[in-house]
């Protein structure tokens, strides 16, 4: 037996772990469990646990619907929410196989690890770290007024502010759970709060998203409170994004630097950038999955609108953070539109694969963005080649479906469910009438 | 367990004996070129030198096992009370040492010691540094009492430090020796498994693993103190 397989076992064995968690990713992002016994730890670390996908949005299939669950033992880690010794728990994250062990097209975990298998054969490490962005709300009842938990600003530092609080018990979590933060913050708008999470590379910190997101609902949950990555729950104020810094590593050099270039870019990191502002309106129906993360992207707020770069303009698409003291390993580019609603694994993929067809096919990078693009005339925009983030899911899935990118990046399987499904989300939503119609029709209409 | 290397061959009689007793396997080696020739596939599990037939000859080959890429640790020198002189400035060449003639009850103490110090070879098998305890039977880690909760790849990390102390690696060598392979990560991945170990160790005890700038890690205190 291998020996992290073994080392699962005995710690399980050590620890009385009672039950195991099998973690895995609908292909909508949704994190699925299922708990087995130490007893059964065995035979699915050599067969796998069977179940059946058509539950799983995005696992159905029209022949065959069973599939396996592999536990990958390098993710093993005891989760540290036991109340008592006989509550011990731990989780492992799965891959999903066909029964005849080959990985199965639905799983997102897979599509991640085949993007970055391409970019492996190119020389490459994908390393990427977000900044999850997230409100605290009384109650998640969507039939009552949201009502945020204060009303503290930017860096606001009350005392006895329950919501500072609760970000520190969920930091404190998360780093037992092997998930460094960098920083952590009150965010702009109230109730909003940020927690950056340290680099990996990109399936360790998809892996990261996941438990990150649980940690964060659960500690809201117990402290009766609750947490919501929505990407724009207030009319008004600010929505919630997940900036993602991203850096490519030859070996142990940063293959983004180079310190010949004033902004200490190499032409792979200028590559990739041209790549992700080419193909960036393809891949929004990915970083961008829901009909809410469209009310995030729009003028007026820090969220980008344009396909733009820039160094230090906070309205660019991609921003060229300052890295301190010119270190060769923290050159790395910022990539704003994607929101914490988002399915990481396939995030990751199609931002890795936008910015590796830019990379390859020697795109040619747009002239920086030089002043705030918000404050242009359309006119002025057009003049300068200036395009714009797809404006509506809609436009956003339009984008995808004739992406060859994108369609590469998740494999047919994945593309062509996940159109059918948001399609579907869009028809669901256009049919409705809003009470923005009544109030601004009924009266004069 | 791996048979220690034993200098010279054929050993003295009642060195050879007490090993045999003991429960010690070992291998004869009689000059500088047999050491690798002889090693077993996991390596040497230890070194006993004896030193007072022939001590520059001896001094070669501790001097040879300290210079491998990881030096062969423990290294036990047997000297006659006439050769303690020589020791000085030697004593990056051995880990302890015995005085012949030997009691068979002392070497085989001295021999269990040196093997519960350096966490190899016999039960239990523990790697402890400071407040540090590794159980390496049953991947266990604890530090202060408290047990770690630890990824597999975590421990082997920890593993490979808290068994080398005061040694710096790179990056490259972590990957290398701990991984084995081209992880998705590559040698980056170092630094992000580092920085779990330091966080689960918590606060007090983070500084366990040094930063070498521009080197790459060392576990524990620098054998110069620096």
């Amino acid at each position: 037996m291998e020996r992290q397989q073994d080392y699962v076992l005995r710690t399980v064995e050590e620890r009385g772990v009672r039950l195991i968690r099998l973690w895995f990713t609908d292909v909508l992002g949704q994190l699925k469990s299922v708990a087995i016994s130490p007893a059964e730890l065995e035979n699915a670390f050599e067969e796998g646990m069977h179940f059946d996908g058509s539950a799983i949005d995005g696992f159905s299939r029209v022949q065959e619907s069973d599939v396996l669950a592999k536990p990958d033992p390098n993710t093993f880690e005891l989760l540290p929410w036991a109340k008592a010794d006989d509550d011990i728990s731990a989780r492992m994250f799965c891959d999903i196989l066909n029964h005849d062990g080959t990985p199965f097209e639905g799983d997102p975990r897979q599509v991640l690890k085949r993007n970055l298998d391409r970019a492996h054969d190119l020389g490459f490490q994908f390393m990427v770290a977000p900044e999850m962005e997230f409100f605290y709300f009384a109650s998640g009842d969507p039939s009552k007024p949201l009502e945020p938990l204060d009303s503290g600003s930017y860096f606001d530092l009350t005392t006895a502010d329950m919501a500072s609080d609760l970000r520190k018990r969920t930091i404190a979590m998360l780093e037992a759970m092997g998930i460094p933060v960098e920083y952590s913050f009150h965010e702009d708008a109230p109730s909003q709060h940020e927690i950056d999470l340290r680099y990996t590379d990109a399936l360790t910190m998809a892996d990261n998203v996941m438990t990150f997101r649980l940690v964060v609902r659960e500690i809201a949950l117990e402290q009766g409170a609750y947490a919501t990555f929505m990407p724009k729950p207030l009319t008004g104020v600010q929505g919630s994004g997940m900036h993602t810094h991203m850096s490519l590593f030859e070996g142990d050099s940063n293959a983004f630097h180079d310190s010949g270039d004033p902004y200490g870019l190499s032409k792979v990191a200028y590559g990739f950038i041209a790549g992700l502002l080419r193909h960036g309106p393809e891949i929004t129906a990915v970083t961008n999955q829901l009909v809410n993360s469209y009310k995030r992207l729009i003028v007026g707020y820090e969220a980008p609108t344009f396909l733009t770069w820039a160094r230090n303009n906070r309205s660019a698409l991609v921003r060229i953070p300052v890295t301190k003291g010119g270190k060769q390993s923290s050159t790395r580019i910022e990539f704003r539109s994607p929101d914490p609603a988002c399915n990481p694994y396939l995030a990751f993929s199609a931002m890795l694969a936008a910015g590796l067809k830019g990379i390859e096919e020697g795109y040619e990078i747009p002239p920086e963005a030089a002043a705030n693009v918000f404050e242009l005339t359309p006119e002025e925009r057009a003049a300068d080649g200036i395009r714009s983030l797809p404006q509506s899911l809609s436009d956003a899935l339009d984008a995808m479906e004739g992406s060859e990118v994108v369609a590469e990046a998740l494999g047919e399987h994945i593309f062509e469910w996940f159109l059918r499904n948001k399609r579907a989300e869009w028809f669901d939503y256009k049919s409705q009438v809003t009470p923005f119609e009544l109030a601004r029709y009924l009266p004069n209409i | 367990m791996e048979p220690l290397l034993v200098y010279p061959d054929p050993p003295p009689a009642e060195l050879a004996q007490a090993l045999d007793l003991a429960g010690y396997p070992w291998k004869g080696v009689g000059d500088e070129g047999s050491i690798t020739r002889l090693e077993p596939d996991d390596g040497w599990a230890g070194a006993i030198v004896v030193a007072d037939a022939t001590p520059e000859a001896a001094f070669v080959i501790c001097r040879a096992l300290r210079k491998r890429d990881l030096p062969l640790e423990p290294l036990l020198l047997l000297a006659s009370g006439a050769q303690l002189g020589d020791l000085e400035l030697r004593d990056d060449l051995f880990d302890d040492f015995c005085l012949t003639p030997f009691h068979p009850r002392e070497l085989e103490a001295r021999l269990k010691h040196l093997f519960w110090r350096t966490g190899r070879g016999t039960r239990p098998e523990l790697v402890e540094y400071g407040d540090l305890l590794l159980n390496l039977e049953t991947y266990q880690a604890a530090i202060s009492g408290r047990p770690l909760d630890l990824t597999y790849m975590e421990y082997e990390l920890l593993k490979f430090l808290a068994s080398h102390p005061g040694k710096v690696f790179t990056r490259e060598t972590l990957l290398s020796r701990v991984w084995g392979y081209e992880y998705y990560g590559g040698a980056r991945t170092v630094d992000v498994h580092i920085r779990r170990l330091r966080a689960k160790l918590g606060e007090e005890h983070a500084n366990l693993i040094q930063t070498v700038r521009s080197v790459g890690y060392r576990f524990g205190q620098s054998r110069w103190g620096l």
